[in-house]
């Protein structure tokens, strides 16, 4: 809870008055508060310097190390203060967080050194507040990252591969990490090697060479040298082939890895090859196959194996695809808008170029983009007018977007980075939190489940009972007060369910006497939270009948036998490790009983109510097994 | 949790910043002693620097107390009742006197002030409807998830009970003296009342 919070606490029981004349039943105990109420100075030492402050301030933060009785351990007898060998420069920021309630992160501080004096005085850093977080989490993902390169740089170089992993893995790391061994790499840049020679193949088989002799013409090389080409191609073709069919073969997850980017660029990379092979030497498909070896020069792409910086330029444009989808978007509309005004403006002119839309289209591209090729220019007074304005709405058109996505690039590049980091930690941020207003609604659950609301003496309350604060133990005997005001208690979720579950069960089968039978008798001898927590366990296998929930209530009602007692009695010592659960003021060997007999119903098809008498030493036979009552315990502690 | 806070006590502290009569006409105007009345203003003032207590404010701290439901309803008749002047703020001032009247009153003074808090139109009678808001707001308060279930008519009946006890004269409210009577006949509230005691 807040730290203000803490002030108000009493004014809320003080309100509480109110609640007096409508309560249907007397108010609990308030807990003692042995401790001397007068507010008293507190001098904290660290490393020589001295900060003073209220001892409610440091109060208000229970669960942190100087608001709890943790701080006892550093107070030091002969100068009558705490003594802390920590940063004073640090502290300051921590006795403030006391004071106001915020954190503030200083940015002059080192982000590990402010992280670790956090850690020491046990103030976990989310509750720093908005107008630090940003610049604290933006250093603590640098920080990170630095960390994590460092560690990768090591461990790309370390090697420490299990000794058991199949050849299969080990090949598949060779091929994502060429750096981990001698193969590998001789591997890695092999095939870079022939990537490169193929590209260079590609390029060169068209250049002019010298006409053999006896003809006029040029001829580009590969058709000169075509079977050296050929050899050339096949060979390229065969390494990319067996490497691609060794990555399929090593990949963890090969419909993965048959959808990744890398392996379609491999496989259009040597697919047109094995078409050419296949399709028969045809005048008609050769334009098609002319067209498949354009896709030879896909090739290149599969240096972005070899190139961190391709990889990156790929993913950023990837990632910058809506700012370069508005700006296509946009341009499209004018090079519409003009090529449709320069049409009809030039419609009349004889022999024009203009012939239509379409046709007009590379006019206003050309224009628009500045280039200006001068193969189409309007004729007319009007056409000159709209060329004109068409190219001064170019030039703003293209020069507007283009920086801006130039800055995205780097902004978006650095941001994709840390976008899926900064995901995951807001995610536990988010959970951090809920967790921490869980926390104090599950307190009280917790704490009433603890056996806290007994009025007992201070003598028998259990030691976790003990150990809240005194803020907690009052605000726990508010909600206690609320409780006794309107007669109905708190409980978490999954209870309220179960109890609605057991309520329709009961009105569906018509056998609802028996449940409010078992509710009246159970109220009669035991307090309300066994035979909620019989209820519960009713419900906790789905497959229990009514007949057992019926045996519980005889089991209940009967009075035990000695000899059962006895066998309960030794069973009790191992449930007495677990006895927080049980604390009861009941009988707990009835209670004992009756959770012994919960599991073995769900064995059998549970329809009809098993005969209680036959069935009980049956079950305390099996209840002698030590791990039968460990079972036990644990449905019972549902 | 205070950042909307401090814009609205901002706001307020450039019209409004209450400072309070000094400690000595305090301490002679409620049953606080100086030490008592300076740990109260200190964690006073360091909620609220400039001074008052919007509603608002009220109902967000309140509301931290019962997470499990929602308290506004009955904070709100508990500013209210705290708000003697009626100008919508609570000032050190009323603060202190309302805590001590429960805290350090009398019986007939903390029935009187229970009395008020029931009676949300001040006309000095408490009715079935007022009766019915206020006990829909506390059971408000305890949430969806109660054991037993809350059935919807659980306050209503709650009421009639009240009614059954409180009123004597049967004529449909319950006045300032019938209520007074009614409670101080009633031996388990008046030992509850004495709880309340040591709270500061």
């Amino acid at each position: 809870m807040a730290a203000g919070v803490a002030t108000w606490l009493p004014f809320a029981r003080a309100a509480a008055v109110g609640w007096l004349p409508l309560a249907k039943k007397s108010m609990p105990k308030p807990p003692v508060d042995k401790k001397s109420r007068n507010d008293e100075i507190l001098f904290v030492n660290v490393s020589g310097l001295r900060f003073q402050t209220w001892k409610n301030t440091l109060d208000r933060y229970p669960d942190t190390l100087l608001g709890s009785s943790e701080k006892e351990f550093f107070y030091n007898e002969d100068t009558q203060e705490y003594f802390f060998d920590r940063d004073p420069e640090m502290f300051r920021h921590i006795l403030n967080f006391y004071r106001t309630g915020k954190l503030h992160y200083p940015r002059h501080e080192c982000i590990q050194a402010f992280d670790e004096e956090l850690a020491f005085y046990g103030i976990v850093p989310e509750i720093i507040g908005d107008c630090c977080m940003e610049e604290y989490r933006d250093r603590k993902k640098e920080n990170q990252e630095r960390l994590a390169e460092d560690t990768e740089a090591e461990m790309a170089t370390d090697i420490p591969l299990p000794p058991d992993s199949t050849s299969r893995e080990r090949l598949w790391r060779a091929f994502e990490n060429p750096h981990t061994s001698t193969m590998a790499l001789v591997f890695y840049y092999v095939t870079g090697f022939f990537i490169a020679v193929s590209v260079i193949a590609n390029v060169v088989e068209t250049v002019p060479c010298r006409p053999p002799k006896g003809s006029v013409k040029d001829l580009p090389c590969g058709e000169k040298y075509s079977l050296a080409f050929f050899c050339m191609d096949t060979a390229c073709v065969l390494i990319f082939t067996f490497e691609y069919l060794m990555r399929l073969f090593a990949a963890p997850s090969r419909c993965k890895f048959m959808r990744s980017v890398m392996s379609v660029i491999d496989v259009v990379a040597i697919m047109p090859y094995y078409i050419g092979l296949v399709m028969p030497e045809n005048e008609d498909v050769s334009g098609a196959f002319v067209t498949l070896r354009v896709f030879r020069v896909f090739r290149i792409f599969k240096f972005s194996r070899h190139s961190q910086g391709l990889r990156i330029l790929g993913y950023t444009l990837k990632s910058c695809a809506s700012e370069l989808g508005f700006l296509l978007f946009s341009l499209t509309m004018a090079i519409i808008i003009f090529a449709t005004v320069m049409y009809y403006a030039e419609k009349g002119t004889k022999g024009t170029n203009f012939t239509s839309i379409p046709a007009s289209f590379w006019y206003t591209i050309v224009t628009m983009t500045t280039l200006g090729y001068g193969d189409m220019v309007p004729n007319t007074i009007a056409g000159k007018i709209f060329g004109s304005i068409c190219s001064l709405s170019g030039v703003l058109v293209i020069a507007l977007p283009v920086p801006v996505i130039v800055s995205n690039f780097s902004r978006i590049y650095h941001q994709n980075q840390r976008a899926d980091k900064m995901r995951a930690q807001q995610k536990v941020r988010l959970a951090r939190i809920r967790l921490a207003k869980k926390g104090t609604t599950n307190a009280f659950l917790q704490y009433k489940e603890d056996g806290g609301l007994q009025d007992r003496d201070s003598d028998s309350t259990a030691l976790c009972v003990k150990n809240r604060s005194s803020f907690e133990h009052q605000h726990h005997h508010l909600l206690h007060c609320l409780e006794k005001t309107t007669n109905h208690e708190f409980t978490d979720e999954l209870t309220y369910s179960e109890v609605c579950m057991t309520e329709s069960v009961g009105y569906r089968t018509s056998r609802s006497t028996s449940l409010s039978s078992q509710q009246g008798l159970s109220s009669s001898c035991c307090p309300r939270r066994p035979k909620r927590r019989a209820i519960r366990l009713a419900n906790s296998t789905v497959s229990v009948s009514r007949g057992s929930v019926q045996e519980l209530d005889m089991l209940h009602v009967q009075k035990v036998a000695h000899q059962r007692l006895s066998v309960c009695a030794s069973s009790r010592s191992s449930l007495n490790a677990r006895s927080e659960d049980l604390k009861l003021n009941c009988d707990d060997r009835d209670f004992t009983a009756a959770i012994i007999s919960i599991p073995t119903p769900p064995a059998n098809t549970p329809d009809e109510s098993l005969p209680p008498s036959p069935a009980v030493p049956g079950i305390l036979r099996n209840s002698r097994s030590g791990s039968f009552t460990h079972e036990t315990v644990k449905i019972s502690s549902l | 949790m205070l950042s909307s806070d401090k814009v609205d006590d901002e706001l307020e502290m450039t019209m409004v910043c209450h400072r309070p009569e000094g400690l000595e006409q305090l301490e002679a105007q409620t049953n606080f002693n100086k030490r008592e009345l300076q740990v109260l203003y200190r964690g006073f003032k360091n909620e609220c620097p400039s001074g008052v207590v919007n509603e608002e404010t009220f109902k967000h701290i309140y509301a931290q107390f019962f997470p499990h439901g929602d308290a506004s309803t009955y904070a709100h008749y508990l500013f209210n009742a705290f708000d003697s002047a009626h100008n919508g703020s609570i000032k050190f001032e009323d603060f202190v006197m309302g805590l001590s009247i429960l805290l350090r009153g009398s019986v007939r003074e903390k029935l009187q002030w229970t009395f008020n808090l029931y009676d949300i139109n001040r006309d000095g009678y408490i009715n079935k409807e007022e009766m019915t808001e206020i006990v829909r707001a506390i059971y408000d308060m305890m949430g969806k998830y109660t054991y037993p279930a809350l059935r919807g008519d659980v306050p209503q009946q709650h009421v009639e009970a009240f009614f059954q006890k409180m009123d004597r004269n049967k004529d449909g409210v319950v006045t300032l003296e019938e209520f007074i009577l009614a409670c101080q006949e009633d031996e388990n509230m008046m030992r509850s009342l004495q709880l309340f005691e040591n709270v500061i």
